[in-house]
């Protein structure tokens, strides 16, 4: 398995290690590469898209023209996991003209919604799919206020969404990378969904340039 | 939309963790933290892809020319710019001032900078940085001092480069030394560390973990005199972490074309060919002042060991 870790800003390592460890666990050989310039999504089995600065992330997948390839990947139903800044850049409105944000998971957000760093946290969260609460942490962490047709809300935090699955995408406003704990990753690359990409995603491809961002209910869980 | 009603446990929330401080640097990594003395600074850093911004009330080239006793910038300063920008804000405190720590945390720096360009307010001791909520940065020239920051609650060290300079010679010579001496450790065993350790007056736990992780146990950004976007490079090939750039921004012709070079320039830093066309055509430097020149009493690297 090739996983790609979109580096052009933010925790990238942190993610290698963690796609290593799941993978790892299911006996699977993955391949890291980082992601900082165009050319080398197209390659990749799953995309990783870590935290940082969203108004740098995005900012520079534009310049570098890897925004239109992680679009592409996702058409064609292959797995990503965004966390916090990576969800901002992921989602459809981060109702803030500052981040240029993907459109590829259909929720809107709010950027800093915890408020300064001296109010991010840690806690453990009941994640659907997860046994047993995950160790999050949440650090200048967005929040989703709402959230398009088909999108599984996977864990919440006094009510707001800040887990979430739609299709090939799995998304968290906390940051499952700085722990140990590789559950998260395991959940969006090793259960279902990668196991739909490996013999869906010729027929998410097919119906891709259909589907345009407004994915079909069949694409959903 | 199915709905998974998760119980969340408000009485297991812990903030200011070693873990939630350490992880706020992370995201930092692969970026440019750059400094400011305004809230249109502030914007124009922002736009040109900063991951944040540094508020300060003169750059250090400034703080150098104008003298005197330097001191936190007015907390009024550090609200302005945080309203400004949605990216974090740091300050700076002058080493071992706890009080001007506290106001920072208390108007919201999301990192606090216990700087050698402010004048040292403790001859003896630096902050203690594990009483805070807020996350600190520190400089350090070497090994020991930053596993003795790290001690302290620190959880990012930069070098420790003379700042306002725009000269990188020193940032160069600071990073040199905390990798050559990370290899040296990692090549010894258990009781060659714990003597190194007590050599170096380090704390032998963050030696030995040191060691065995093979770099620094927090993030490890440049710091001091970088100017351009080849010296962004140069640094994140020497491997640290990101970039703080003091003067190098405003103290440029052309600050917005200036400032994104840099950021672009940290993303493509072992791609020659890029970084040829990031580098072209961005406006003059700042003019500086060679590190060789300078004389010993000016420098301000030694300030807080």
């Amino acid at each position: 398995m090739r996983a790609g870790v979109i580096a052009v800003q933010g925790d990238v390592s942190e993610h290698a290690e963690a796609i290593r460890n799941a993978a790892a666990s299911h006996g699977v050989d993955a391949e890291v590469v980082t992601v900082r310039e165009a050319g080398v999504v197209p390659d990749c089995d799953v995309l990783l898209m870590p935290g940082g600065e969203s108004t740098t992330i995005s900012r520079l997948l534009a310049e570098e023209g890897i925004d239109e390839e992680v679009r592409a990947h996702v058409d064609a139903g292959k797995p990503v996991l965004a966390t916090c800044a990576g969800l901002i850049v992921a989602s459809t409105d981060a109702k803030d003209d500052r981040v240029q944000t993907l459109g590829v998971l259909d929720v809107s957000v709010d950027r800093n919604a915890f408020g300064r760093q001296t109010d991010s946290f840690e806690a453990p969260l009941d994640v659907t799919g997860l046994d047993e609460p995950f160790p999050a942490v949440f650090i200048r962490a967005p929040v989703i206020d709402e959230v398009g047709d088909g999108v599984e809300v996977l864990a919440r935090w006094e009510g707001d969404p800040v887990a979430v699955k739609r299709g090939p995408v799995v998304a968290t406003s906390f940051h499952p990378e700085l722990t140990d704990d590789s559950r998260v990753h395991d959940l969006a690359f090793f259960r279902q969904a990668y196991a739909d990409a490996g013999d869906g995603g010729e027929r998410a491809v097919d119906e891709g340039a259909a589907a345009d961002g407004e994915p079909t209910a069949e694409a959903d869980e | 939309m199915s709905d998974s009603e998760s119980e969340t446990d408000l009485e297991g929330l812990k903030r200011g963790t070693d873990l939630v401080k350490r992880g706020f640097a992370r995201m930092q990594k692969g970026g440019v933290i750059m400094d400011v003395v305004t809230r249109e600074q502030a914007r124009v850093a922002e736009d040109a892809g900063a991951v944040a911004v540094m508020s300060l009330e003169a750059v250090p080239a400034d703080i150098r020319k104008r003298g005197g006793v330097a001191r936190m910038a007015d907390p009024g300063l550090l609200e302005g710019i945080i309203d400004e920008v949605s990216i974090p804000v740091m300050g700076k405190c002058r080493i071992g001032h706890t009080a001007e720590a506290q106001i920072l945390e208390a108007t919201g720096a999301d990192m606090i900078d216990e700087s050698e360009v402010l004048t040292t307010a403790d001859e003896r001791y630096h902050v203690d940085k594990r009483e805070f909520t807020a996350p600190f940065v520190c400089g350090a020239r070497n090994l020991g001092e930053a596993l003795r920051r790290i001690d302290e609650g620190a959880a990012m060290i930069r070098t420790k480069g003379e700042a306002g300079t725009g000269d990188v010679n020193q940032a160069v010579t600071h990073q040199r030394a905390i990798q050559r001496s990370i290899r040296k450790l990692s090549g010894m065993n258990y009781e060659e560390r714990d003597e190194w350790a007590r050599e170096h007056e380090a704390p032998r736990e963050l030696v030995h973990e040191t060691a065995e992780m093979e770099r620094l146990p927090v993030v490890n950004f440049a710091a001091g005199g970088i100017a351009t976007p080849a010296d962004a490079a140069l640094m994140m090939q020497h491997g640290c972490d990101g970039i703080f750039v003091g003067s190098g921004i405003f103290g440029a012709e052309d600050p917005q074309e200036m400032g994104e070079a840099i950021v672009s320039a940290v993303n493509n830093y072992d791609d020659p060919e890029t970084l040829k066309e990031i580098a072209k055509d961005i406006g003059k430097g700042m003019k500086g002042q060679a590190n060789e020149t300078m004389p010993e009493e000016e420098k301000l690297q030694g300030r807080g060991v």
